[in-house]
């Protein structure tokens, strides 16, 4: 049966400005840039482990029509659309001051959990990320 | 026109942001209206359109939210909570709890037991319903 998550996908406004927020904001790289003409396959992972790929996707026609794709863009930024990430790190404070000092905009700064210590912020669309540094 | 419903509704999220993080604080109109960048006259109007409650009512669901996420999982009095989630008596929290959550805090945390799921998911689901008529 199955034995790995590889590919999830969530959907971003504008694939320039989800790179300059994902790769150059929060760190992560580039698995996959391919300008497929119908659309541009972009995916980005955790620097190290290319298995697994978050695709970027943009709403938009043949996909969906204009009017759909608008109201996914619309759900996306009253923070609706359901799209969100988690990721683990080893120093959630440092990860926070890091981020902080990159312009990063958060919901919630470090905190104590049963589970360990997370955060959390919104990418430049609405979509939820936290991450956590799990209880060692 | 989609554009200016985009920019729009995040600053409403950022406004909506705000109070799920500095609940407990006294967040009043022009207080949010400032975070959303719009002008106060602008600002309920349009959370209302964009989130179907106003923020004074989400604001209420989410300080009962947490209420009774501490009624659930710590020990601390019905008074501590209250104001510790951002109410000014209990006397008004004890109304708007029974208001939202249908009964009183602690007949809440009598019938309730702790459920120990991520508090970024108790928080986003365990949320009280909004009253249809409130407000």
């Amino acid at each position: 049966m199955f034995n790995a998550i590889t590919q999830s996908q969530i959907y971003v406004l504008d694939q320039d400005e989800a790179l300059d927020f994902y790769v150059g904001k929060l760190g992560l790289e580039v698995a996959a840039d391919v300008e497929l003409g119908f659309m541009r396959w972009l995916t980005v992972s955790v620097p190290g482990h290319p298995e697994r790929q978050i695709l970027l996707e943009k709403p938009g026609a043949p996909a969906m029509s204009e009017e759909t794709a608008e109201q996914v863009r619309e759900l996306v930024t009253k923070g609706a659309m359901g799209g969100w990430l988690i990721f683990t790190t080893d120093d959630c404070r440092k990860t926070y001051e890091t981020l902080l000092g990159r312009g990063v905009e958060f919901t919630e700064e470090p905190t104590e959990r049963p589970y360990g210590t997370d955060c959390g912020l919104r990418d430049p669309f609405g979509n939820r990320i936290r991450f956590t540094q799990p209880l060692a | 026109m989609s554009r200016a419903v985009e920019d729009s509704n995040r600053r409403m999220l950022r406004a909506r942001d705000a109070m799920d993080h500095a609940y407990a604080q006294p967040l009043d109109v022009p207080a949010l209206a400032r975070i959303a960048h719009v002008s106060e006259a602008h600002f309920t109007r349009t959370f209302r359109a964009t989130f179907g409650e106003t923020p004074h009512r989400y604001l209420q669901r989410r300080r009962v939210e947490r209420a009774m996420f501490l009624l659930r999982e710590t020990d601390r009095s019905v008074t501590d909570i209250c104001f510790e989630v951002g109410f000014g008596s209990p006397g008004t929290f004890s109304r708007t709890f029974r208001d939202i959550v249908g009964r009183s805090p602690r007949t809440y945390r009598k019938e309730t037991p702790a459920t120990g799921v991520p508090t970024c998911f108790a928080m986003a689901w365990m949320r009280p319903s909004s009253a249809p008529s409130a407000d």
